[in-house]
């Protein structure tokens, strides 16, 4: 076995070569001979009925494939948790942008003119548009009570702590939708015929999602639909489920023509159409002891979901879990629901639903501070979780946990006292103003709860005829570096140079369902079963003394290839299978919510200009444990990009919204950070040794969302001693706040 | 489709341009954009759609030298023009010293906006070989990335630069 370590280093990206040369192929990039150009024609209205429609002047409508509601061959559904979301809207629209039908011809320039000649009567009906409106219930636009899901944790006697406490401290925060804006739009290719079945290739996160709701839609069995992941160019959720129905589209299309059909979004219909991050609004009330300890509390947690379910219940269950973030609660209450608008649906993006409720509580955790008389450091010290005891959901801590040592590192780290200092001395003076906040927070890593045991994903690893290896999952690699780190797992388990690994394109006729690309699960759940399955093989030629205890790499390359020689295809399973002590009660919402969680301590330095209250990111410190870092240099990418994404979602990025649509879907004025806005993020890991996944790796990709927003707006409080209790935080925002705060001093003069 | 319009757009003109050293001649609308004939008529899919509107900088190309959004640049602007894409940096499968800058600092994530980035780099880097880090922030900032923060990508430029200059 060689002695070198391939886990832990910074190996060369599996596809880099292919992504700096131009030659790595996305969706966009692929011609299929003969292929057409689909597009789609959307509901100009949030919620009504649809009355005549008619194809107008001026188009040759016979050169058009035109698809309807009516050429559907099985379920008109996106077959996800509810199955509401039609594939293309059939008599009834309950969001602007809600596909109705759909359009193809060769010549991709005439299909905008022709989407913009349909013209269809509506007749609308009352809509809601925010949480609000939509708990008045003044409309019911779904269900018996406009509530897509709810969730209730309970754990020891909230209503018996308000009289035992010296303070009670409420607060109520909000955050607004963001836009994933990966870089490469949403696009899909499809291709049908009646012998093999239906093959699509898209830009994609989870291959089996739109398996399943094509099989749903087509009317086809499991091995009649094909699909096929091409390179992506960035997701962060926002490729997990609507993909399917661009697939579905796609699909329509290819069946009516009988050829294949390539629907490629644009940045207008991307953004318009396809989901954002959930709004949410928090309310918090927290009993404490004179010490400023938390004796209990009760959280009220809303999101918007748009019009239908898709994944709100998953992102609901998230925002939960981590409601109650890296504190101790001896008593509290979570009530939490998500609940419908005339929006088209909010989905999936980083962090998924964690960012919203930790934005809220470590915002109100400030408050805490000040309404206690400690700082910000100290009242988070006296509240940290620490080992042996229970989360809000009653999940043990196991690990060797230190949150205070965490804390201080990442004081000393950003020379965190020194500076608050120095800026409240520097702040009497000048023409801005500076200031520094923390945020201190957890993430669970895997599927909530029962989620795993019900994926119960598969993993195979092959031996190949050359003696090479070849990872097969349905993992997806879009940019966060998958397809390397699970090769590096897998040489690792078997001693191999890294060279002699290979992944399998995420394609499902070849490859397992391994589970979706989400909920930063793939290195820790998807990696430990490529080890396993790894150790298969290495196993099955040790048992068939092709290979001894201890062995060079060109002897397992021999053995292999002996193998495959003698026996044919040499492949080898694994199968998830929950840890026995794995407790999860999904009605009471009680029990290990994740199999582990990443913990963290970020801290903003922010400037404000207070002539142009324009807001800066001066120095971003992101200090973090996550268990064994795989590969530092994908790792820290993970971090530096999460944290990027962030600060866009507090300082910049602003989803204006009109009647339920998205008024500014353009990057010219949905604006996300360029290089010359952000700060240098430094990026720093601890190891505490524990035993989760593959090498002791967790899950890294989402925590990196959840701590700027935070620490941010605690840092422009900290300069302007004004609290901020929503995002995004544009200057706008900043001088109406500024604004009345002035006010009752100019109007009653004292101060 | 009416009359007027189709006999507008459907007029095909012939341009010639020089592509990656290489002379070709293509049949295309007026109108039609630098992008479209790069990547529908000679199968340059390097540079890339991320916007179709001067903001993102993913479909960035080298038009006589000058940093362009090929989204922005009808075709006809670019008749006789010099172009350089992302597949004519590399010299046959030497990699140019940015690549390798990029793909040993993690510069590419998703590497949508990789060949964007990199000419971009380039051609920063033509104009000052030995930039400061605010300097590339600066000269990178017309071209967006969703994945890295931008971190690693100012320290590949960094890195190139250094290697260049020892070269
Ligand atoms: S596609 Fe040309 S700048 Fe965005
Ligand atoms: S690497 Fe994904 S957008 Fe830059």
């Amino acid at each position: 076995m060689t002695g070198d370590h391939i886990v832990g280093v910074s190996v060369p990206r599996k596809e880099g070569r292919d992504k700096v040369t131009g030659r790595a192929q996305y969706v966009d990039d692929l011609t299929l001979p003969g292929m057409l150009f689909g597009a789609t024609v959307r509901s100009q209205v949030p919620r009504s009925k649809i009355g005549k429609i008619t194809f107008g002047p001026g188009i040759a409508w016979d050169e058009f494939i035109v698809v309807t509601a009516r050429d559907i061959p099985g379920k008109n559904v996106i077959a996800l948790i509810a199955n509401d979301q039609p594939c293309l809207a059939d008599g009834v629209v309950n969001h602007p942008e809600e596909p109705i039908l759909l359009l193809a011809h060769s010549d991709r320039h005439l299909l905008p003119q022709a989407v913009a000649a349909v013209s269809i009567e509506y007749d609308q009906l009352p809509a809601l548009f925010t949480v609000e409106q939509s708990e008045t219930r003044s409309e019911v636009i779904w269900g018996s009570d406009n509530i897509f899901k709810s969730y209730l944790v309970e754990k020891g006697d909230v209503d018996g702590i308000w009289k035992k406490a010296d303070y009670i401290v409420e607060g109520e925060y909000k955050t607004g939708a963001q836009e994933q804006l990966y870089i490469e739009n949403n696009g899909m290719i499809a291709s049908f015929d009646a012998q093999q079945g239906m093959t699509v290739w898209g830009s994609l996160q989870c291959p089996f999602y739109v398996h399943k709701a094509l099989m749903a839609l087509c009317n086809l069995t499991a091995d009649k639909v094909r699909v096929v992941q091409m390179e992506t160019g960035g997701a962060f959720g926002g490729k997990e489920e609507y993909p399917s129905m661009i697939a579905a589209h796609a699909a329509l299309l290819a069946i009516k023509c009988g050829r294949p059909v390539k629907i490629i979004y644009d940045r207008l219909e991307d953004m318009a159409a396809t989901t954002k991050r959930h709004p949410s609004r928090t309310r918090h009330r927290t009993a404490l002891s004179k010490d400023g300890r938390i004796l209990g509390g009760e959280i009220e947690l809303t999101i918007d979901g748009g019009a239908y379910v898709t994944l709100s219940p998953v992102v609901l269950s998230r925002a939960t879990i981590h409601a109650g973030g890296a504190y101790y609660w001896p008593n509290v209450r979570i009530t939490a629901k998500a609940v419908a608008t005339n929006a088209p649906p909010h989905g999936a993006f980083r962090g998924f639903g964690a960012p919203q409720s930790l934005f809220a509580l470590e915002r109100h955790m400030d408050r805490i501070a000040q309404v206690v008389g400690l700082s910000p450091v100290e009242i988070r010290k006296r509240n940290f979780l620490q080992p042996g005891q229970m989360t809000t959901t009653e999940q043990t801590v196991r690990e060797p946990l230190d949150l205070v040592r965490l804390l201080d590192r990442a004081l000393e780290l950003s020379d965190y006292h020194a500076k608050k200092q120095r800026f409240a001395k520097e702040n009497e003076l000048g023409t801005s103003r500076k200031g520094i906040g923390i945020a201190a927070f957890l993430h669970g890593a895997g599927f909530t709860g029962s989620g795993e045991r019900n994926l119960s994903s598969v993993v195979g690893v092959e031996g190949c005829a050359d003696g090479t290896i070849k990872v097969l999952v349905s993992s997806t690699e879009f940019g966060q570096g998958t397809k390397t780190v699970l090769c590096q797992i897998a040489a690792e388990t078997l001693g191999l140079p890294y060279e002699n690994v290979e992944i399998a394109q995420a394609d499902t006729d070849q490859v397992p369902n391994s589970g979706p690309t989400v909920a930063s699960r793939t290195v820790m759940v998807v990696g430990k079963l490529v080890q396993s399955a790894a150790l298969g093989i290495k196993q099955t030629l040790m048992g068939s003394g092709l290979l001894g205890d201890s062995y060079s790499a060109e002897q397992f390359r021999s053995a292999c290839r002996t193998q495959v020689a003698a026996h044919g295809q040499f492949r080898s399973w694994a199968r998830y299978e929950a840890p026995a002590d794995v407790f999860w009660d999904d009605d009471k919402y009680r029990g290990e919510a994740y199999a582990a969680f990443a913990w963290a301590v970020y801290v903003a330095e922010a400037t404000v200009d207070m002539t142009t209250y324009n807001v800066s990111v001066d120095d971003f410190l992101a200090l973090q444990e996550v268990g064994k870092v795989l590969h530092p240099v994908l790792a820290r990418g993970q971090i530096a990009g999460g944290v990027a994404q962030g600060i866009g979602y507090t300082l910049y990025e602003k989803v204006i919204w009109q009647n339920g649509r998205m008024q500014n879907g353009q990057m010219t004025n949905y604006i996300m950070p360029t290089s010359a806005d952000l700060p240098v993020v430094r990026v720093f890991f601890e190891e505490m040794g524990n035993v989760h996944g593959a090498f002791g790796a967790k899950g890294i990709g989402e925590l990196p969302m959840d701590g700027p927003a935070p620490a941010i707006v605690n840092a422009v409080e900290d300069a302007l001693k004004v609290p901020f209790d929503s995002i995004p935080l544009l200057p706008e925002d900043v001088f109406e706040a500024l604004l009345a705060k002035r006010e009752p001093q100019s109007v009653g003069g004292v101060r | 489709m009416t009359e007027s319009l189709s006999l507008e757009i459907r007029a095909l003109h012939e341009v010639s341009l020089t592509v990656n050293g290489e002379l070709k001649t293509v049949r295309a609308y007026p109108m039609e954009r630098l992008l479209d004939v790069l990547r529908h008529q000679l199968g340059l899919t390097g540079a890339k759609e991320g916007c179709g509107e001067g903001e993102c900088g993913s479909c960035s190309v080298l038009l006589n030298d000058a940093l362009v959004n090929s989204c922005l640049v009808p075709v006809l602007q670019a008749k006789d023009a010099d172009i350089v894409t992302i597949e004519g940096l590399a010299a046959g499968v030497q990699l140019d010293v940015l690549q390798e800058a990029f793909l040993k600092s993690g510069g590419a994530q998703c590497g949508i906006c990789t060949p964007g980035m990199i000419l971009a780099a380039h051609h920063l880097l033509r104009r000052k070989p030995n930039p400061t880090t605010e300097e590339i922030r600066e000269g990178l900032s017309g071209n967006l990335c969703r994945c890295t923060g931008y971190i690693q990508i100012v320290e590949a430029v960094a890195e190139a630069a250094r290697r260049r200059a020892a070269a």
